[in-house]
């Protein structure tokens, strides 16, 4: 079964989903936890507008995904604060312009094709090493980021108010976790595919708030989960030669539908004292 | 020189055409106990954000141990227990621990291993309220007066010189009510931590504080403790 893994692109691909799979519950976590699941959605379309950019003015897409979904970010960020009181509003108006914004750019780039595809439901032979470069170095500015400011976006996600009062800079901390957040996304897309990026933030973290006993356990726990999806779901659809990313995401969401039936059976509680 | 704690100089505060306070002043000391009253929607919880820094007042300033709010650095220094602070998410998954120990991020620096020393901190906060065996638990299968109980550890586990309470003992139980204000009176007077502390609870304004502030149609004046009953 591992022999496959003697292919180029196999390790590529599986060197690129395992970093995902590292970095999507790190950032997920946050995300579901601050009730803004809809943001992976978001920054994702915004990046397929990048990549679109990208193949009409004949530059690296990844490039295109990442400043697209930067700026993405950015904007959300500053209409969050002209209405301060529906985080979600501003999330929808940034996704309605990128969709709109990517729809224009693919027309004009005429390049409704099957690298396209690729992008769009992620794919196994399409990472180069060139992805993989630039998948290494985000993932590392992500988890350094994540370690560095762990306790800081566990506070601001737990009460933004009481962290502002310790002291903690709590709209600089949430402009760039949203950045953060922009890179995951770029990160991930090449595998996971920019349908279904958001997924993968999210669904790992929803299975192991079922069961977690702490904060720290809710997010190892994730990625365990996100890797189990990953790992399993590239040789799944390697061998039944389906699209990655909709694979590892089934995969993804079947998991979480054991653990809600075994934890309602009641078999499955982790103790907690 | 002696600088005040608090200085708060001719605050007004509107919400739209709403005026809530109208150029008030209150200069608290190192070693009060102060406590702030008034009927609801007069603008208590108001004036706190705005000595806190979570609310720009239109006019006024606000002095911290002398310094100017939007210069202040020290936060360490600052205590807060909201009013509800128990109507957070619920289903949050973070431990006791987890929860106190965000206060003490600026102490712990960047990077999430938290030393010994701060994890005796953090014992020494929950025996105080008595919840020390609750220290793994998840903060939202507690109940809500345990949970008011690890919100008032949290505001001390950063050794504060002063804590802004607000309504602090709602939903506490009578016993560990009068426990609760032992310990304030113990952190007053021993520790010589200052306190404001905005109650509705007349028995704590009679016996504990030692100053009383009457919020009122958009003023704040000193009042004698007796006379509180009266209105
Ligand atoms: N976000 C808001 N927008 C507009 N008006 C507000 C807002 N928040 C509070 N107010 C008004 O400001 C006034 C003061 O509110 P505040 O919360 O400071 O009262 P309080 O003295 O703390 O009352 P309580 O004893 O009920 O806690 C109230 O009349 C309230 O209606
Ligand atoms: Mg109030």
């Amino acid at each position: 079964m591992f022999e496959v893994l003697n292919y180029g692109f196999m390790q590529r691909a599986f060197m690129a989903g395992i970093l995902v799979a590292l970095i999507c519950p790190l950032i997920g976590t946050f995300i579901v936890l601050r009730r803004l699941s809809m943001i992976g959605d978001t920054l994702s379309h915004a990046s397929l507008a990048g990549i679109a950019a990208g193949m009409a003015g004949n530059f690296y897409p990844l490039w295109g995904a990442l400043i697209f979904s930067i700026a993405a970010a950015l904007g959300v960020e500053r209409l969050r604060r002209s209405f301060s009181q529906y985080a979600e509003l501003s999330i929808s108006i940034v996704l309605s312009a990128s969709i709109g914004l990517a729809v224009v750019l693919i027309s004009l780039a005429k390049s409704f094709n099957a690298d396209l595809m690729s992008y769009l439901f992620g794919s196994i032979i399409a990472v180069s090493m060139k992805d993989i470069h630039m998948i290494s170095a985000l993932s590392i500015i992500i988890i350094l980021s994540v370690y560095i400011f762990y306790k800081e976006f566990l506070y601001i996600s737990f009460d933004e108010e009481g962290a502002a009062i310790s002291g903690i800079p709590v709209t600089a901390l949430n402009i760039y976790f949203t950045v953060l957040t922009a890179m995951t996304i770029v990160v991930s897309m090449r595998i996971v595919g920019i349908m279904m990026v958001s997924s993968l933030l999210v669904v790992p973290v929803a299975a192991s708030l079922q069961i977690s006993t702490s904060f720290k356990n809710t997010m190892l726990l994730s990625v365990l989960f996100a890797l189990f999806s990953v790992v399993s779901g590239l040789f799944t659809s390697y061998y039944l030669d389906l699209a990655p990313g909709g694979t590892i995401v089934l995969i993804s969401v079947l998991l979480l539908i054991i653990i809600i039936i075994m934890k309602k059976i009641g078999s499955f509680s982790l103790s907690y004292r | 020189m002696d600088i005040n704690v608090l200085s708060a100089q001719n605050i007004t505060f509107n919400y739209g055409s709403n005026t809530i306070l109208n150029n008030v002043n209150l200069q608290v000391h190192k070693g009060d106990f102060l406590g702030l009253v008034g009927s609801n929607g007069s603008g208590k919880s108001t004036f706190l954000k705005i000595c806190l820094g979570l609310i720009k007042p239109q006019f006024g300033n606000i002095k911290l141990f002398g310094t100017d709010i939007d210069k202040f650095k020290n936060w360490k220094d600052i205590g807060y227990i909201p009013q509800k602070a128990t109507a957070f998410n619920q289903s949050f998954p973070a431990t006791v621990e987890e929860i106190i120990s965000a206060n003490l991020c600026h102490k712990l620096g960047f990077g999430s291993i938290i030393k010994k020393e701060n994890k005796d901190k953090i014992d020494e906060v929950l025996d105080i309220v008595g919840m020390k065996e609750y220290k793994k638990r998840l903060i939202g299968r507690l109940s809500g007066g345990q949970q008011q109980r690890i919100f008032i550890a949290k505001s001390l586990v950063s050794q504060p010189k002063i804590i802004f309470m607000d309504e602090p003992t709602v939903g506490i139980d009578k016993k560990s009510e009068a426990g609760f204000y032992d310990l304030m009176e113990y952190l007053n007077k021993s520790k010589k931590i200052t306190l404001v502390m905005i109650t509705h609870d007349f028995g704590a304004i009679l016996n504990r504080v030692n100053r009383v502030m009457n919020v009122a149609e958009g003023r704040i004046f000193e009042t004698d403790k007796s006379k509180v009953f009266s209105n």
